[in-house]
């Protein structure tokens, strides 16, 4: 790489040992990528304040220990726990976790981030960046939804790179930074009836086939001329999970694809995939082992409920209480709870059962409380995790299916099985 | 019999250990257990084999945000490779190699090879890895 004068005195340790530490990440990753230069930056949503083990506390340590200051605003990604409801994860079992992530909230904190303890960002006015900024995520969702979405630039960075960059203020400039890092290769063209266009499931079923198949190219879709950003967040989610896709184009949706060939960039596809609902159909049962049978929990907001999706579960809900055998959580961000009480959304959704959770999710290991036997979620990306990491059997289905299961305490779901 | 290998250094350093060829990239986060070293993913061909002492060769990567935490732990727990061979550069595992070193002084150097390298490679055979610009071969 080529390195300023006053990039390399920091890499020489002019700064001190956590900017030294800091370049020697960054100057790696850019090597190792072919960058040549740096890119300065002007946001960062990071992920190394999710503990993952002593090695994220001794670092966090270090950084404090040797007086790192962070170069841009930074924002924190969702913790292993909700500081407000510590019987979710409790300290009595899991010691070394919930004491490693409280201390990591701590450091980050007193690091200068701002404590926004979510994966949905974006969802925020202070973590939602503007067009053609150059930024930093790393949470898989946020990253392809700042990319795809917003057309914010940013390049998947994971622990210890994601703060490095916030501490020294610049990355590498390669992939997704770049203009020509973000035009699409892959053509996935929906040919679906407007009925299931419409479906609120469609997003999450064809953000999981999307990244089973491109992996972690860029795909644009075509012929889905309508998807709301609740639709575009669980697409991101889904994409990213089952592939590795850190950003999409929806031709005449998405703001750097007007059309189909602007999202190209003039190039024919190099690979064209049409989706019918065959397709979307074999998506749904890899995500789903239970289609009746008793429910135990239920799982919203992964990524983090929006306040429009707390709208339709209230509405879905109609005060209704939900069965006495079912657990019913919702996780959300700080932010979008003050938004509910100052509609007094938590209340009446606290008196039907439902328990708020924040600044973490419920498809992390360890298990949260409540969250065993069958597990009906709206969500793609928890059906995808939970089986693996939380031994659990999953029902996946829409909102409002889930909102009729957890007060039936039945899985219930709406519709002929065949008809998506 | 020693197998020098030198390809592109990712990150430095110099060891010598039997390598242990993946068939597929693992995935470190969900995939590699940090405590043990065992690869815990159920759906990889060496699903069970332990990475402790090994230099782990695979090809392309499979890089999560998680990476650097997983496979650094590993280190930190003296249960992870001793070096990594890989077709196509992950900054993930660089960086978890980097941050393992500077805060606990373990060492794991990372080469970039061709897939013909790769290839060549057999689990159990003995390889150094060190700071050269051309591979050398003793047999």
């Amino acid at each position: 790489m080529r390195l300023t004068s006053e990039e390399a005195d920091w890499l020489a340790g002019s700064a001190g040992k956590a900017h030294q530490l800091a370049m020697r990440l960054l100057v790696a990753a850019g090597e190792a990528t072919g960058a040549s230069t740096f890119v300065p930056i002007e946001f960062a949503h990071i992920n190394s304040c999710h503990y993952s083990g002593q090695l994220s506390v001794d670092f966090a340590e270090y950084l404090l220990a040797e007086g790192a200051t962070l170069a841009v605003p930074t924002h924190t990604n969702a913790s292993l726990i909700d500081q407000h409801c510590p019987d979710l994860r409790p300290m009595e079992r899991f010691t070394t976790e919930v004491a490693g992530a409280q201390r990591l909230m701590e450091i980050y904190e007193e690091l200068g981030c701002s404590a926004m303890w979510s994966c949905a960002p974006y969802q925020e006015h202070a973590g939602r960046p503007e067009f053609g900024q150059q930024i930093v995520g790393s949470e898989s969702n946020a990253v392809s939804f700042f990319n795809s979405a917003l057309g914010a630039r940013t390049n998947k960075y994971g622990d210890m790179l994601d703060i490095s960059a916030a501490v020294v203020g610049r990355v590498p400039l390669s992939g997704l930074h770049t203009d020509a890092g973000r035009l699409a290769t892959h053509e996935v063209a929906v040919e679906l009836d407007d009925a299931v266009i419409d479906d609120p499931m469609l997003p999450h079923l064809l953000g999981i086939l999307i990244g089973q198949t491109v992996g972690t190219s860029i795909p644009v879709i075509s012929g889905m001329g309508r998807v709301d950003e609740d639709g575009v967040k669980a697409m991101a989610a889904a994409a990213a999970t089952s592939g590795g896709v850190e950003m999409f184009h929806i031709a005449g949706v998405t703001p750097e694809a007007p059309t189909l060939h602007d999202a190209l960039g003039g190039r024919p596809a190099r690979e064209r995939t049409t989706v019918d609902s065959d397709a979307l159909q074999t998506v749904r049962s890899q995500l789903s082992a239970r289609s009746s049978g008793p429910v135990d929990a239920i799982c919203l907001g992964t990524p983090h409920f929006s306040i429009t999706e707390f709208a339709a579960l209230q509405s879905a809900l109609d005060g209704r209480p939900i069965s006495p055998t079912v657990t019913m959580l919702v996780t959300t961000s700080r932010a979008v709870l003050a938004e509910l009480q100052l509609r007094g959304w938590d209340t009446s959704l606290t008196e039907s059962g439902v328990q708020i959770v924040l600044d973490t999710c419920t498809y992390y290991p360890p298990r949260a409380s409540g969250v065993q036997g069958t597990v009906m979620t709206n969500s793609a990306k928890w059906a995808y995790y939970a089986p693996g990491m939380l031994d659990v059997h999953v029902a996946f289905g829409r909102l409002a299916d889930c909102v009729e299961s957890a007060v039936r305490g039945e899985v219930t779901v709406a519709g002929d099985w065949d008809a998506l | 019999m020693t197998t020098s290998i030198s390809g592109r250094i990712l990150h430095a350093g110099s060891v010598t250990a039997p390598v242990l060829v993946l068939d597929e990239a693992l995935s470190m986060w969900g995939g590699l257990d940090p405590k043990t070293g065992r690869i815990l993913d159920q759906q990889h061909p060496q699903a069970g084999m332990i990475v402790a002492g090994s230099i782990v060769a695979m090809p392309g990567s499979r890089g999560s945000s998680g990476t650097p935490g997983v496979l650094g732990e590993s280190l930190r727990n003296s249960v992870g490779p001793v070096g990594l061979i890989l077709t196509k550069p992950d900054v993930n595992l660089i960086a978890g190699a980097i941050v393992a070193e500077a805060l606990y002084g373990c060492s794991c150097p990372v080469t970039l090879v061709s897939s013909e390298v790769l290839k060549t490679l057999r689990t159990g055979q003995h390889v150094t890895l060190g700071d050269y610009d051309e591979a050398r071969r003793e047999q």
